[in-house]
């Protein structure tokens, strides 16, 4: 930990790399609280899944066609969007199949990305950090492009919070008062989408779903509204990525997974708790 | 909503909600069939019937959710789409999810999305019409208690206040009555009686005994539609919807209530 904050001030690397921790935190702890209190990080999941044949494609273009601009962020932010609507649009229209296509998404997303891996001449060494993300490796561009698309999550999620609320909570009731339901549960997924591809850079593919929800829910022991939870899941959000990078730092291990197992052991502990005592909440 | 709109709204004066020879089905298995039914303004309509009967087609159809295969559904003299907006819906308490954040002033306040929403947050008025709401299901003072912190009663109560909070023309409540006990139907029953002073009311309910103090109307649906004036239940009718291994049991209410105060 004294060598993590030795360090800190030395190196750029870190400096960014503890950035982009604080900047997805924002977008995670409020988009999180939309997935956790309308139960959807299946949905969740599977885009973020699908955003690895998004991420293989333009890394294909970017070596094969020489297709410079087609950077892998841009694979993945189209990948992620379609899947959502994709997904929406089943769960709005025919209800009885929506796990199936959640699940084909999910794995036909794996499987295409696989595909132009495989398929992309020299080394792969970026499989891995697709998979398993690398908050290290967050350059000063990178940093930007989170920043700027924090920001659209950050408007955007608290402009339609009333709305968003209510087709979470009650979507019958709010299509009978005259909203237009279908188009706040599609831009919902599609915020959800930009925040998954924001993750992705910090743990990964496969650990989005758990940096996405567990400061949530361990959040949601502890409020009484949504806004309350929001704010607390940024609190929760940035003490696990911070404190994970800096646990992982000196012993060198992978930070994305020491920012999970760090947000799993509290969320269970809090879980743990609770049950004891007669699955009560924290509420003053 | 435009001035004419509102000036029709004014001026219409025909039945709340009619349904003319309306038959729907479900994938091919009929739900209801050739069923008429009108409802005047101020009625208390209850509709009864077994599960499965076509009670919960029967408020989807009036809610302009679904459409009918046959025949005509209308409200307030139009097309279901153009005026539920007109209508206060208290859903079944079992299609909410109780671990969800939100308080009992945030779901009140949902009851006044679309009325010419101001672009942030919830306007001063909106919340005194919640506030008022909230006093008239005497649920006021709980306004910031969490959602999974209420009991049964107090549940429908907010949803109830929900349901009033943008001033409808007719409440369209869905089995209001599950998951409380009879003390607190009781006082539900009667503040919908107060209600029905101004507002049209119908009730879906499988409670038939209950009801029958307050309501001036009985629609009992099993596939077909039967429409009584409350008088008139008898174990007769109440076989013929139901099937004949029902036991009748006669409720006195004031009794009821007595026991349940002690």
């Amino acid at each position: 930990m004294t060598e993590f904050i030795g360090d800190l001030a030395r190196f750029p690397f870190l400096q960014y790399a503890l950035l982009a921790g604080f900047l997805v935190s924002i977008a995670c702890g409020i988009m999180g609280s939309y997935v956790v209190a309308r139960r959807i990080s299946y949905i969740a999941g599977a885009i973020a899944h699908s955003v690895l044949g998004g991420m293989g494609a333009a890394r294909y273009g970017e070596v094969v066609f020489g297709l410079s601009w087609f950077h892998p962020l841009l694979g993945a932010i189209a990948a992620a969007l379609i899947s959502a609507l994709v997904i929406g649009l089943v769960s709005l229209r025919a209800r009885e199949r929506e796990d199936t296509v959640i699940g084909a998404v999910w794995a036909i997303g794996m499987a295409v990305g696989i595909l132009f891996i495989f398929k992309t001449p020299g080394y792969n060494e970026n499989l891995m950090s697709y998979l398993f993300g690398n908050i290290l490796m967050v350059s000063r561009e990178d940093l930007w492009l989170t920043a700027g698309l924090n920001l659209l999550i950050l408007v955007t999620g608290l402009v339609f919070y009333r709305q968003f609320l209510a087709v979470c909570f009650d979507e019958e009731f709010v299509l009978l008062r005259g909203l237009k339901v279908q188009a706040y549960y599609l831009l919902l997924l599609s915020l959800i989408a930009f925040t998954v591809v924001l993750l992705v850079s910090v743990v990964g593919i496969i650990m989005v779903i758990a940096l996405l929800t567990l400061p949530a829910a361990t959040a949601s022991y502890f409020s009484r509204r949504l806004w309350h939870m929001m704010g607390l899941s940024v609190i929760f959000s940035i003490l696990f990525t911070s404190g994970g990078l800096a646990l992982s730092y000196a012993p060198g291990l992978p930070a994305g997974a020491t920012i999970i197992i760090f947000a799993g052991i509290v969320y269970l502990l809090v879980a743990a708790v609770s049950s004891a005592l007669g699955g009560r909440r924290f509420i003053a | 909503m435009s001035k004419r709109a509102a000036m029709n709204e004014t001026r219409y004066s025909g039945p709340v909600v009619e349904l003319k020879h309306v038959s729907f089905a479900y994938q091919g298995t009929p739900v209801l069939d050739d069923v008429s039914l009108i409802v005047d303004h101020r009625d208390f309509l209850s509709v009864v019937g077994p599960n499965g009967g076509g009670k919960t087609t029967i408020l989807k159809l009036i809610l302009g959710l679904i459409k009918p295969a046959k025949g005509t559904v209308r409200l307030f003299g139009a097309s279901p789409e153009n005026t539920r907006h007109r209508i206060g819906y208290m859903p079944q308490y079992a299609s909410l999810d109780p671990l969800f954040p939100v308080s009992v002033l945030d779901v009140v306040l949902m009851g006044r999305l679309g009325q010419g929403m101001s672009l942030w947050g919830y306007s001063r008025s909106d919340r005194r019409c919640a506030e008022e709401a909230l006093e008239k299901v005497e649920m006021a003072p709980l306004r910031d208690r969490p959602f999974f912190q209420l009991s049964g009663g107090q549940f429908q109560r907010v949803l109830l206040a929900r349901a009033l909070v943008s001033n409808p023309d007719l409440l369209l409540l869905d089995e209001p009555t599950s998951n409380v006990d009879v003390a607190i139907e009781t006082g539900l029953y009667e503040l919908l009686h107060r209600l029905n002073e101004q507002l049209t009311i119908i009730l879906v309910t499988h409670d038939l005994g209950f009801v029958s103090r307050y309501v001036n109307k009985v629609a009992c649906v099993n596939r077909r539609l039967l429409t009584h004036p409350t008088c008139e239940i008898t174990g007769e009718m109440i076989s013929a919807i139901y099937g004949s291994h029902v036991h009748m049991i006669r409720h006195d209410a004031k009794e009821r209530d007595r026991i349940s105060h002690d």
